[in-house]
């Protein structure tokens, strides 16, 4: 995460509650306060009880200081129900080029980008649907540093919060992926832990469409299936967030 | 909705009920559901909650309880359970748990309801499905017919691959080679300004290559539409993948073009149906075309029993067994009549071979004896030809015989020099059985008005049909004899209470479900059929003609297809339990055999076949009186 430096080291130290009461204090934009005062979930409390929100980007490229957020798909969960009336996605304008192969595997195109807005023009829509919930992504170097980075330029505030990362859990439970030489030459093949080949370990159905949306939505399922096989509804999320 | 939830939708819309749905609807639905996972063995619902949701298998599968622990159903990818509770607002009545584990979505309850209420497809869906479930004997723990429940655009796995009609042959095999298909569709694109695409005009298969280039040493650049197939047959859809099959094998094609509207979709070949099927008989029926010998084709003759036990065993509807029977039954004929005129030299007129009773309505069994005919061209010298038809209907039968299909006792048969016989003496016989019904032409009109030409000139049958069509749909009178001698067999209504059975030494305390049952349901079927001139020979079909012109109330024509269709289907599993036991299949049923539900069930058909009777009654004795 990009280090906002109006943010104090006494405040980043806190634990994530009172992390989020320092904050609220600590912001002066009304969206940031906003989020900080909805709070955060006590570290002891189980996953079972947590308001979640599946969050997935796609944008430009990997680097959150080179490129920018094209489009913002959210879902929130509970480990009991997805809850799609509560969807949604959005196409945005990024403040950089479009790549050509980025757009190919989007399939969002020129003419959809110039028509949509800038992300300052939906942050609330946003917020309404992250305020009071803990988000989850798949490899978490994408949505936390690329939202902080788009609000530093536009709000010149960044954005700290806790989140879970289905990919850091799989990589946890197969800390050997690589398999050593001897086994490379016997045939097998590393463990993937992408977003599709995890999901196959739990039998979760394959997905034709690539967009922000589906990708949260199959986050959201991933860290059900993952919970159920492996922790207990019970696990505490501190044990969980990042 | 999300435009982003297509993904979604689109499973939704893959499977029954959603399929049929307007779009709104389904966009309402799928904005609706909450998505959960489970693992295998979790209780999903149990007896006594309150019933708040139904669910959808997104993946994964379910298992399905009575209140007494038994298992009564299991539910797969695209099937819904949960929605017996919200019918009745209630409780829960058959708890779930999950076999493997699952990807559910749940529907609550008052999208439930609102679908319920604004789509009648769904509504009777998830009444009818109570029904249906409760028929397959479900502790047998079966899945359900694929077939039956998968559309054929399901199928369609790529792109059309298609090539203008002007292609020449190498051209077009280097296309399917580059492409990777076994069939190739040609289109016409002459049609210039006035169309807005091509028109499909013909195809070209893998075989045909083979046999009509390859063997014949076609020159390279013969124009492809010397050798294409034209006069398409196409399927549409939305159609099932079992309409599909019964296309295959009633046409004996193996490339189906797909028609939506006015756009070809794709094919779907032979071998995309029988993954559906493990030993499907589809691919008996490709067998049967391969044999040399009339000594094959008896090997091959006795896998059709198996086939038929395995229909029955994967839960296929009557209409699907009949139809792949007879299916069968019309190769077996085809390839003999190819044989013999491989044996006895090109007919020395043409000729059509004709198939009737069951065969032609699509409704054969396994027991069943062989009705045929053949239509000669009306330059048939009876000195000169007969001697080769005489000796090629004798081929035939002592064939059919060899393969199962024994002698007609009735001599129903093409060796019979009465039913082998030019078009004109049969228009004759059969204007003369309409306008003078006496006993014996109401009689031959019963069997030889379902027919079907399966061999050569089938327009000759076609002829014949169109006369059947316009001659019996304006004689009153011989449609009223035809009534009467149809209310002579009557279902056994009685039997529950006084066991009214058979008294035919053999078969003392059974009754004949074909002769009490399906053979009085399809008499009384055909008469109506007969008097709207619709052409359909199915039983099936012909109650889909008949509700077209109004003749009978929508109620009543569903109530005759399910009576029907569960009558057939016991006579069928019926037939089904004595082949897999090793015994001789008939149609009798001894009452003690029936389970509680057959009984109860058989019940209300034979009431309804009992009602029809006296509609058919009503209907004809009042303008009998009129008329005659």
């Amino acid at each position: 995460m990009s280090d906002s430096a109006s943010v104090p080291d006494g405040i980043k130290c806190l634990p994530w509650p009172e992390q989020f009461q320092a904050l609220a204090k600590h912001t002066k934009a009304p969206v940031l306060k906003a989020f900080y005062e909805a709070g955060c979930v006590a570290p002891d409390t189980p996953v079972c009880d947590v308001p979640m929100v599946a969050l997935d980007f796609e944008t430009t490229g990997l680097e959150s200081e080179a490129h920018s957020i094209v489009s913002i798909g959210l879902v929130p969960f509970t480990l009991d129900a997805i809850l799609l009336s509560q969807a949604k996605h959005w196409i945005v304008r990024p403040k950089l080029p479009l790549h050509q192969m980025s757009v190919t595997f989007h399939g969002i195109t020129h003419a959809d980008i110039e028509k949509a807005p800038d992300l300052s023009d939906i942050l609330e829509e946003v917020f309404a649907s992250l305020n009071g919930r803990i988000p989850v992504v798949h490899f978490r170097h994408i949505e936390r540093p690329f939202l902080d980075v788009a609000l530093q330029y536009r709000l010149n505030e960044g954005i700290r919060f806790p989140l879970v990362d289905t990919m850091a859990i799989e990589a946890h439970l197969h800390p050997d992926r690589q398999p050593s030489f001897f086994k490379r030459l016997i045939g097998e093949k590393p463990v993937s832990i992408r977003l599709s080949d995890s999901r196959k370990r739990y039998g979760l159905p394959h997905y034709a469409a690539h967009n922000a949306l589906i990708d949260a939505i199959a986050t959201a399922e991933l860290l059900q299936a993952q919970i159920q096989h492996h922790f207990s509804p019970q696990t505490p999320i501190g044990d969980l967030w990042l | 909705m999300q435009a982003e939830l297509i993904d979604i939708r689109n499973h939704l819309i893959q499977h029954a009920p959603f399929d049929d749905m307007p779009e709104e609807l389904v966009n309402q639905l799928t904005e609706s559901i909450e998505i959960s996972y489970v693992r295998a063995g979790t209780q999903i619902t149990e007896t006594g909650q309150i019933s708040t949701r139904m669910y959808y298998v997104r993946s994964g599968a379910v298992e399905i309880f009575r209140r007494s622990g038994e298992l009564y159903n299991r539910i797969g990818e695209g099937e819904i359970f949960g929605q017996f509770g919200l019918l009745m607002r209630g409780q829960v009545r058959f708890p779930a748990r999950a076999l493997e584990d699952s990807l559910l979505y749940s529907i609550p309850a008052e999208t439930f309801h609102h679908l319920f209420e604004n789509d009648e497809n769904f509504a009777d869906f998830v009444e009818i499905e109570d029904r249906s479930r409760l028929r397959s004997a479900v502790s047998r723990r079966e899945k359900s017919n694929a077939l039956m429940t998968s559309r054929v655009s399901r199928l369609i796995s790529r792109k059309t691959v298609s090539a203008p009609t002007t292609v020449r042959l190498q051209e077009a095999a280097r296309i399917m080679t580059d492409q990777g298909v076994s069939a190739l569709l040609l289109m016409d694109e002459e049609c210039g300004d006035k169309c807005d695409s091509d028109r499909l005009t013909g195809i070209i298969t893998d075989k045909d290559l083979r046999t009509r280039a390859v063997t014949e040493a076609l020159p390279s650049e013969t124009p492809i539409s010397e050798i294409m197939t034209e006069g398409l047959i196409t399927i549409r859809a939305s159609s099932y993948v079992f309409e599909a099959m019964l296309t295959m094998l009633h046409n004996n094609v193996h490339h189906l073009p797909v028609i939506d509207g006015e756009e070809v979709r794709g094919v779907i070949a032979l071998a995309d149906i029988v993954r559906y099927e493990s030993q499907s008989s589809l691919y008996l029926v490709s067998n049967i075309f391969h044999q040399q010998h009339v000594k094959g084709l008896k090997k091959i003759s006795l896998d059709v029993r198996d086939s038929f036990v395995r229909m029955v065993n994967e839960d296929a509807n009557s209409h699907m067994i009949g139809s792949a029977m007879a299916g069968i039954g019309r190769s077996f004929t085809q390839r003999l009549l190819e044989l013999g005129e491989e044996k006895l030299g090109p007919p020395p007129v043409p000729y059509c071979f004709m198939a009737l009773g069951s065969m032609a309505r699509d409704e054969q069994l396994v027991v069943t004896d062989q009705d045929n005919a053949m239509i000669l061209d009306d330059s048939f010298v009876p000195e000169e030809h007969d001697p080769y038809f005489l000796e090629l209907a004798k081929f035939v039968s002592d064939g059919l015989a060899e393969c199962g299909y024994t002698y007609c006792t009735g001599d129903i048969m093409a060796t019979n020099p009465k039913w082998r016989q030019p078009l004109k003496v049969w228009r004759s016989y059969f204007t003369d059985w309409i306008e003078n019904p006496k006993a014996q032409a109401l009689l031959n009109s019963n069997i030889f008005f379902d027919l079907d030409g399966i061999y050569g000139r089938t327009e000759f049958a076609e002829d014949l049909k169109t006369l059947i069509c316009e001659k019996a749909s304006s004689s009153q009178l011989f449609l009223t004899l035809m009534a009467r001698n149809a209310l002579n067999r009557t279902p056994p209504l009685g039997f529950f209470r006084t066991f009214v059975l058979e008294e035919d030494g053999k078969h003392q305390k059974t009754f004949n479900l074909k002769r009490r049952g399906t053979a009085p349901l399809s008499d009384l079927i055909r008469i109506h059929a007969l008097a709207c001139g619709s052409r359909a020979q199915n039983s099936f079909e012909r109650l889909k003609s008949i509700g077209k012109t109004k003749l009978i109330m929508e109620d009543d024509l569903s109530n005759l297809r399910d009576a029907l269709e569960f009558i057939s289907i016991v006579r069928i599993r019926h037939q089904a339990l004595t082949l897999e036991a090793g015994g001789e299949p008939d149609n009798n049923v001894r009452p003690e055999d029936l389970s509680p539900f057959e009984r109860s069930h058989l019940k209300d058909a034979f009431q309804v076949v009992s009602n029809a009777q006296k509609f058919l009654r009503f209907r004809y004795n009042s303008q009998a009186t009129r008329h005659v």
